[in-house]
């Protein structure tokens, strides 16, 4: 087996056996992202020519899916990954330094990581402090990174910055950064409820002699609106769809089995079983929407990039985040205690602490104040199929 | 009346552009020197309240918004909709 799907299982699987240890001891998903580098999944979207598979986010997100189902901290890590590596694809093109960089990706499988979370400004990604004070033909950046997700294991970080020292903080670049260009002091620890493999630590991160031709030269503004917000949204959103997908499964096999055990009853919990799986189809049927909708963009930027387009994605992320949280809980109610125990076939702890950070990895108030504001001049559509 | 002249005032009440509309070229990219998702939508508002026109969705994007020219572009072709 040799599909996207099959390479796709094999690394869940791996993924899967090491997720309670990574859970348990807050250690980066190591063995998972060794088989995704293994199934060469790391390359997927770089384009065919610099030896990539030139994947679409669709694909991609099929991939975050399998992986939540398996391991939420192993898929967030993947799906990070490509949510930076879409930012290379879509703005990268035509500056040689990041065409190169797009081939070593795909050759060597090297994972990159994000640093937009600064210190004094917190998760507004559209602000920064920090700035690209340039020398001749190199620069250097130092930057308070409150949070890296898995910063100290990746092979590079795309960091924002201001354009130089005298820049509004509106006024941000995105530079690519090699892990043995820099040095991360950790200046505080991930010890969180769930989501304890991404390995989200606080840095201190300096860089020197960096050559200039590292920064990418489109407006880190345009880079946000047309490349990340659509991959961000769209493969976090697979990601909870993945982890609620294996919720959803355990409570199905749970009624199951009581329906084997006293045969000729529908058992109480198959009602409730009726109610969760009726939400987790109107939360596929969301997520499924949205590809579509951006499937259908092909790559145009006016249209990923319009007003319409950014209030459907905050829409989704809202929407999926919170369906993902109820969906999880709703499927222990029907486990009840074997559940709520660590070390049953139907044990959901992880996964609803996991799942718990969906509403919060960017607020979901903050982007409905967004979505308040992008209203203010959208206009109504009214048609069923088309946007 | 003068759109260029009335998106350059409007533009000029913008954090971002306050002091300098007057160094801006028609064609100088209004995001490469700090127009947010939030300012655009602010200078939006005024340009319809300015102009007495709306911006139907298919113009809500970051082209139409890219420069004076492309504004005052978008703008004018709205108002002779108004007027047809």
């Amino acid at each position: 087996m040799s599909t996207l799907a099959a390479r796709a299982e094999r690394a869940a699987a791996v993924a899967a056996r090491h997720a309670d240890a990574v859970d348990r001891e807050g250690r980066f998903p190591a063995e998972a992202v060794a088989a995704l580098k293994a199934e060469r999944l790391l390359g997927l979207q770089i384009p065919g020519q610099f030896g990539g598979e030139g994947a679409g986010l669709v694909q991609i997100a099929e991939v975050c899916s399998t992986l939540g189902h398996a391991c939420s901290a192993a898929a967030m890590v993947f799906a990070m990954h490509h949510i930076k590596v879409s930012s290379l694809v879509v703005h990268g093109l035509d500056s040689a330094w990041h065409c190169r960089l797009m081939e070593r990706i795909a050759r060597e499988q090297l994972l990159v990581a994000s640093s937009t979370t600064e210190a004094g400004i917190g998760g507004d990604l559209r602000n920064s402090l920090c700035a690209v004070e340039t020398t001749g033909e190199t620069f250097s950046l130092g930057k308070d990174a409150s949070v890296i997700s898995y910063g100290a294991q990746a092979d590079l970080i795309l960091a924002t910055a201001r354009r130089h020292p005298e820049a509004l903080t509106s006024d941000q670049v995105l530079v690519a950064l090699m892990a043995d260009q820099i040095l991360l002091a950790r200046t505080s620890q991930w010890d969180t409820l769930g989501m304890r493999g991404t390995c989200s630590d606080g840095f201190r991160l300096e860089a020197r002699d960096v050559p200039v031709e590292q920064i990418l030269p489109k407006p880190f503004a345009e880079i946000a609106a047309v490349s990340m917000l659509a991959a961000s949204h769209l493969l976090w959103s697979s990601v909870w769809y993945g982890i609620t997908t294996y919720a959803v499964d355990r409570a199905r096999a749970f009624v199951q089995a009581e329906a084997r055990r006293a045969p000729g009853k529908v058992p109480p919990t198959a009602l409730r079983l009726a109610e969760v799986v009726n939400a987790h189809q109107a939360m596929r049927g969301t997520v499924v929407a949205a590809l579509r909708r951006f499937e259908d963009a092909h790559g145009d930027a006016d249209t990923i990039g319009s007003l319409g387009f950014s209030v459907m994605l905050n829409n989704l992320k809202v929407t999926v985040s919170d369906m993902a949280v109820d969906i999880v809980r709703r499927a222990l109610s029907i486990v009840g205690l074997s559940g709520y125990k660590n070390d049953t076939p139907f044990s959901l702890g992880r996964p609803l602490r996991d799942v718990l950070s969906a509403p919060l990895m960017i607020g979901n108030d903050r982007i409905l104040a967004n979505t308040a504001k992008l209203l203010l001049v959208q206009k109504g559509s009214g048609q069923l199929m088309s946007a | 009346m003068n759109i260029a002249q009335d998106i350059r005032e409007i533009l000029g009440s913008n954090e971002a552009f306050a002091g300098k509309v007057d160094q801006l070229s028609d064609d100088d990219s209004l995001f490469d020197m700090g127009l947010d998702s939030f300012g655009s939508v602010q200078l939006m508002l005024a340009l319809e309240e300015r102009f007495n026109v709306e911006f139907p969705d298919e113009l809500l994007n970051r082209k139409s918004f890219s420069s004076i020219r492309a504004i005052g572009e978008a703008v004018s072709t709205l108002i002779k909709q108004e007027a047809a």
